[in-house]
């Protein structure tokens, strides 16, 4: 069987709306990924944990309460001390673009605002995930 | 193999990639199989099925607590469907087990069906091995949401509940044939709900009419799983299933014929992978199609040749 690639779609911190999480994952889903969906209100040790158990490709954020300078990062952190790195890291959400270049020194490979076409998404795991 | 040494060592790293391996029928995934076999046959296998929004996550979720407080450690199969058009899947079971994911006892495993058509695969029953090879205790698989005929949890389970809820479906429901049949204990769960009182009544009665086979008369428990309710019960009346099947002998002619199906599942996808592999060598498979769809051949009549040819 051809590899599918996986992706752990997930909401940290204290942030409960998820509507664009889910459009995201049900594209991802009919992109032909397998789609983890964890809901919402996850800690980033959460995150990572999960994202170990369920040996994904991918892991996409989404945050719209303001917190991804803090936990964005600490994901990646996470996922290096568990031995778990390697993953492609990407976040979305209401995200300024003077944060986005700091993201990236951090570990986020790339950032998706409001109003990104789904299909960007596709392409983007696409050609990046190894 | 690296990756063996590791998962026997408890790596939940190596332990996650293993079931990739054999999801993913990379080429060490035999090899990965075959050093973990000797390790295998000491978990307690829990099949929970049931139709969708039974609350067969939120119960795994509950159960898997209840046997984390007797100090037993646990492995969650959970099984979300496959889109047969995309072959994308929403897996989010999870979801509901969101507390679980931190407790270093647990390991949760997301799996799509990926085209199997009982609900479960091969890879199930491997990834199953993987985490009691792991050294867990207690395995559940947490079937997708089933409707009437997607019975093959009964083949990979020592125990199997089935889930139902109260509200669904008539009285004939339970007189047909299917995943009602397959129960070593049922749960009604959302027992808080009308009905339930209606449904136990059904279920008694389907099991009344029951041939006996073993001696086990499945019990009906209830259960609130969101709230809690009936959790340890249902516990104990598992206890007490996996102490009558070991004690009659019926867990180890269960476990025969497992053996049995693997070893035949095995052996057929084998033969028909060599026959294939020779078959197709040439590209004459795909004219023999074409003679066979323009009526010139049968396909009864190919099929033997093709087979007569081999066995020379």
């Amino acid at each position: 069987m051809e590899k599918r690639i996986r992706v752990l779609v997930a909401k940290p911190g204290l942030d409960g709306h998820d509507r664009g999480a889910k459009v995201v994952a049900r594209a991802l889903r009919d992109a032909g990924f397998e789609v983890v969906y964890t809901g919402i209100r996850l800690t980033p040790e959460q995150i990572a944990e999960a994202a170990l158990q369920e040996d994904v490709d991918v892991v996409a954020m989404s945050l719209l309460s303001g917190a991804h300078n803090t936990l964005f990062p600490k994901v990646v952190t996470l996922l290096k001390e568990k031995g778990a790195a390697g993953k492609l890291i990407i976040g979305g959400g209401v995200i300024p673009d003077a944060d986005i270049p700091g993201l990236k020194a951090a570990g986020v490979s790339e950032v998706f605002t409001p109003g990104t076409p789904t299909n960007s998404i596709v392409d983007y795991i696409k050609a990046n995930v190894k | 193999m690296q990756i063996v040494e590791e998962l026997l060592k408890g790596s939940r790293v190596a332990l996650a990639r293993a079931i990739t391996t054999v999801e993913n029928e990379y080429d060490e995934a035999v090899e990965v199989m075959r050093q973990l076999y000797a390790h295998t046959g000491r978990a307690h296998v829990i099949g929970i099925t049931g139709p969708p929004g039974a609350g067969k996550s939120t119960l795994t979720d509950k159960l898997a607590k209840e046997y984390r407080n007797m100090g037993k450690t646990v492995g969650i199969i959970a099984i979300d469907p496959t889109s047969p058009f995309s072959g994308g899947a929403i897996l989010g079971d999870r979801i509901r087990m969101n507390d679980l994911t931190l407790d270093e006892g647990v390991f949760i495993r997301s799996m799509g069906t990926r085209g199997s058509l009982g609900g479960l695969s091969r890879k199930t029953s491997e990834a199953v091995k993987i985490l009691d090879a792991f050294g867990k205790d207690v395995i559940f698989i947490e079937t997708v949401g089933v409707g009437q005929s997607e019975v093959d949890i009964v083949k990979m389970a020592d125990t199997t509940i089935v889930v139902m809820v109260p509200g669904l479906g008539d009285d004939i429901q339970a007189i047909k044939a299917g995943i009602l049949e397959i129960g070593d204990v049922f749960a009604i769960n959302k027992a808080d709900r009308d009905g339930a009182d209606r449904l136990n009544i059904e279920l008694e009665a389907m099991l009344d009419l029951s041939q006996e086979r073993t001696g086990w008369r499945p019990p009906i428990k209830r259960t609130v799983a969101s709230q809690s309710e009936g959790i340890r019960e249902l516990v104990a009346t598992i206890s007490e299933h996996i102490a009558f099947v070991n004690q009659s002998g019926e867990l180890e002619k269960r476990r025969t014929q497992r053996t049995r199906n693997e070893m035949l599942a095995l052996l057929q996808e084998a033969v028909s992978r060599q026959i294939l592999n020779r078959t197709n060598a040439d590209g004459q498979f795909d004219a023999l199609v074409k003679t066979v769809e323009h009526r010139e051949k049968d396909p009864y009549e190919v099929v033997e040749k093709i087979l007569r040819d081999l066995m020379k």
